[in-house]
């Protein structure tokens, strides 16, 4: 890639944290989703557990 | 003709079309966001005026329509779920929730990093900006109240309603600009027929757009999965799903 892509016309200082800060909340949609899931299965497993356990 | 509405009702169906939905959905917003960055970064013209720095429109343009987006969404869902008593219409709501706000702040930072360049600052209390901003309090309003009540139901009620009413502020940030003096830029792609971009500009931010829109559909559907097992852990249906 050439140091003109870089340097964004002198405005890298403003697109490329831009870019970067959208990555970051991207990933942490993605990353905190599929946590949530988890952790609701998780409770949902232990809610079965228990009434499992409450039936015996 | 309504029977696919009446299965919107019924959680374990709602969980297995997420599950089903999401990976598709991500995949296919890999594709688009790719070819909206590398097409937008690196193949775009310089903008006549703005130079380099008009291209942080490839992520501020999506991120602050997905914010309007997921707003509309999640107030649509509350109403549906106020007026037809679908349950699943608050668990959607709840799902939407976070991922507008994480939009908004997005929006608001990378509108923020454009304006010091191109206005001399980083922010101004601009009509377009100060009511995006209070969508920002919006949401996070939304989601406090949800969560303070004991009873969830009552919770999910006046979380349906709080954004309802704040509904009202998505059409004045989207008309913000016509109807006040405002530093930000008018419409670019929203003049139907007749877009102020040329093409090689304009076709990598509609990529982006629906890569945003697929990518909002796919954490959607992975945090809905997540919303309908909390609300219906005592369900025979979800021994089976859990297994899965």
């Amino acid at each position: 890639m050439s140091n003109g892509f870089w340097s964004m016309g002198g405005y890298a200082g403003y697109v490329w944290p831009c870019f970067l800060f959208a990555c970051v909340v991207l990933a942490w949609n993605l990353w905190a989703a599929r946590r949530y899931h988890a952790a609701a299965r998780m409770r949902a497993a232990r809610a079965l557990l228990m009434a499992a356990g409450d039936a015996s | 003709m309504w029977t696919w509405f009446y299965k919107l009702a019924s959680p374990p169906y709602v969980y297995g079309a997420a599950a089903a939905l999401a990976p598709w959905f991500l995949g296919l917003a890999a594709i688009t966001i790719s070819y909206g960055l590398v097409a937008g970064l690196a193949f775009a013209p310089p903008d006549y005026q703005q130079g380099d720095a008009f291209r942080i429109i490839y992520v501020h343009a999506p991120s602050a329509w997905m914010s309007l987006f997921a707003y509309t969404s999640m107030a649509v869902a509350g109403a549906i779920a106020l007026i037809w008593r679908i349950k699943m219409g608050h668990a959607v709501a709840a799902a939407s929730a976070p991922i507008g706000a994480s939009f908004t702040v997005l929006a608001l930072f990378t509108g923020s990093l454009w304006g010091r360049p191109m206005w001399g600052t980083y922010w101004a209390w601009d009509p377009r900006l100060t009511s995006e901003l209070i969508l920002l309090f919006l949401y996070v309003g939304v989601m406090s109240l949800r969560s303070a009540f004991e009873d969830p139901a009552r919770g999910d009620r006046a979380a349906a309603l709080l954004a309802i009413v704040g509904l009202v502020n998505v059409p004045i940030i989207h008309y913000s600009v016509l109807w006040w003096n405002s530093l930000h830029q008018g419409a670019t792609v929203a003049k139907l027929g007749k877009p102020s971009m040329p093409g090689s500009m304009l076709w990598p931010l509609l990529s982006m757009l629906l890569g945003f829109m697929l990518f909002y559909g796919a954490v959607l559907c992975m945090r809905l999965q997540g919303e309908v097992l909390n609300r219906e852990r005592q369900a025979k249906w979800v021994r089976e799903a859990i297994k899965s």
